[in-house]
């Protein structure tokens, strides 16, 4: 068989799933806080005050990452979940589940830090602006789909269940993107380009890329975290499980 | 931090606590599933026996 097929059919099980994660933790986790370190020191100490916000704009080193963070795990979920819907890959279904609790969690902080940002600047800690109202309902949708996993006892069947829900709210992601163009309310539009130039300072931009990076990195290391966990919940009674969990109970 | 220092401590503060309980979260769950496990192990063993 060819061997990129052969390695796709190896990490399908989960066995050889739960081993790898378990290997690749550490290197995520170290990356991310060798990054995370670096990052917060360029924001909070190197990178210079802004001319209109003073030193309240270093909020966005974690309040953009975490935004960003908020849609692209969405996205990764909805990949996930629609390869697990599919081709009914349990490892897939699993990576699904588990990146919902980490989407929810950066869209919190991105939702508290904009409050903490929207108060000395916009005089408000909330205001129904275009992209808060969809960013907060993006919230209520991982909230659903986490409440819809733990409601259905088949754990299989609860995965398909949340990943439908999940694609049908992949339709509030373009919302929540292009909001800012669409409504012309008061949050600022982007200042950080894909195509083009930023209209942000080198020492401003770089910090804030390392942070994305970083994010991504502690996604990588969550979502494999989580997802052990949930391998074992549903897989508890199998052989590899035990073996796993007796292994384990020797070394620690 | 020029006025600022409530907010931007307090966002990094969340940023940290949030970022920790997540982590926290399922190595938590690990260990009392784990727990879980070995005794309905045990008790399958015990009823093997009894039989």
């Amino acid at each position: 068989m060819n061997k990129l097929i052969l390695w796709f059919h190896k990490t399908g099980s989960p066995e050889y799933f739960y081993r790898l994660a378990g290997r690749l933790i550490p290197w995520f986790a170290a990356a991310f806080g060798v990054l995370l370190v670096w990052g917060i020191y360029q924001g909070l100490w190197v990178a210079p005050p802004d001319y209109q916000q003073g030193d309240s704009y270093r909020i966005i080193f974690i309040h953009v990452p975490a935004a960003w963070m908020s849609l692209f795990i969405y996205v990764a979920m909805c990949v996930a979940g629609f390869i697990g819907l599919v081709w009914r890959i349990k490892v897939m279904e699993v990576i699904a589940m588990a990146s919902a609790p980490i989407g929810a969690a950066f869209t919190l902080i991105t939702l508290i830090t904009g409050a903490l940002w929207g108060k000395p600047m916009w005089g408000a800690y909330w205001v129904w602006d275009a992209r808060l109202t969809s960013e907060l309902i993006l919230w209520f949708i991982y909230l659903g789909i986490i409440g819809l996993y733990r409601a259905i006892e088949d754990r299989r069947a609860a995965a398909r269940a949340a990943s439908l829900l999940a694609l049908v709210g992949l339709v509030n992601i373009p919302i929540i993107h292009f909001s800012v163009e669409w409504w012309t309310t008061l949050h600022q539009g982007s200042t950080v380009k894909m195509f083009g130039e930023s209209a942000i300072d080198t020492r401003m931009l770089v910090p804030l890329l390392v942070m994305a990076v970083a994010t991504k990195f502690y996604y990588a290391m969550n979502v494999l975290q989580r997802a052990r966990v949930l391998l074992l919940e549903q897989e508890g009674t199998k052989t590899w499980a035990r073996k796993v969990l007796e292994v384990q109970e020797v070394t620690s | 931090m020029g006025g600022y220092g409530f907010f931007v401590w307090t966002s990094y503060g969340v940023f940290f606590a949030v970022l920790l309980f997540s982590v926290l979260a399922p190595v938590i769950r690990r260990r009392s599933l784990a727990r879980e496990l070995r005794e309905q192990w045990a008790v399958d063993a015990r009823r093997r026996e009894a039989r």
